[in-house]
């Protein structure tokens, strides 16, 4: 298990039924067999899978008495939220910068012909 | 020119550490692999916006290798890697290495396919050492996870 909480989050959300149930867990707290209802899963299963969610900060279990619903904790997930559309919002800006410079470039343009020495591009 | 802007699409394989980034292009394979090959366009767009960008060598052919620092506020990072198929307008096949970081390396691929209408769709891979590493940069499907959860959310507001 990684270290750091930001890597923990992410191997926990690694898995598709452990994001299916953080996406339920957005809409509001459930129980355990509330989460295992829509699937060919044990609770068991869930409760494993709730396990890495827990030790990863992703959601909580309140004290309370048999029903114990499981609570997803928002702030962790807006920070995976903002990290991710950081990480797009980067390779967006750098494409459009490439949209420029593609439009920038004439249509047609030649191979570089053989007898030009391959560029090194070594702005000194 | 239709003046269209395209999604960026980031997801990442389950099975192995990879990221998957898919853009399309106004512009036919051949400029976009230019811009991929020929140092001085890459210049203008790989590097972060506050970062200078300066090529040591980049030789972008099948055995070649290359070498760029990024300048930022004094501080230097070098990055290098060795090209392993180039096939113009079509594929590049490289790695990548930080210097920071001089025992790790990435596997890139990228290639350039043709949609039609003087279109390109670009699909640029990146496979590393370890699910720690990959997701060190991005949680797998996060992105639909994460928007599933909130537009079912929507949906049960409005509803």
């Amino acid at each position: 298990m990684a270290a750091d909480p930001l890597s923990r989050v992410f191997s926990a959300l690694a898995d598709p039924t452990r994001r299916d149930m953080v996406a339920r867990l957005a809409i509001g707290d459930a129980t355990v067999n509330e989460l295992a209802r829509p699937y060919v899963v044990t609770v068991q299963a869930v409760s494993k899978h709730l396990k890495v969610l827990e030790d990863a900060g992703l959601v909580s279990r309140t004290r309370e008495a048999q029903r114990r619903p499981v609570h997803l904790e928002a702030d962790v997930l807006d920070l995976m939220t903002t990290w991710i559309e950081r990480y797009r919002r980067t390779a967006e800006e750098r494409y459009r910068r490439l949209d420029d410079v593609l439009r920038s470039m004439p249509d047609g343009v030649e191979p570089t012909p053989p007898s030009e020495p391959p560029s090194t591009g070594a702005p000194t | 020119m239709t003046t269209s802007t395209h999604e960026t699409r980031i997801t990442a394989d389950r099975d192995v550490p990879l990221v998957r980034i898919v853009r399309e292009f106004d512009a036919p394979p051949e400029k976009v692999f230019r811009a991929h090959s020929d140092p001085a366009l890459l210049v203008q767009w790989l590097g972060p916006r506050r970062v200078t960008m300066r090529v040591d060598h980049y030789d972008c052919r099948t055995g070649g290798s290359y070498r760029y620092i990024h300048a930022s506020g004094g501080n230097e990072f070098g990055f290098h890697g060795s090209f392993h198929e180039v096939r113009p307008s079509e594929l590049i096949v490289q790695t990548f290495t930080f210097e920071g970081m001089p025992d790790g390396v990435a596997l890139e691929r990228v290639r350039f396919e043709d949609i039609g209408g003087g279109r390109t769709r670009l699909t640029a891979t990146s496979l590393v050492d370890s699910f720690e590493a990959r997701d060190a940069f991005l949680a797998s499907g996060m992105e639909g996870g994460v928007r599933e959860g909130y537009e079912r959310l929507d949906e049960l507001l409005a509803g």
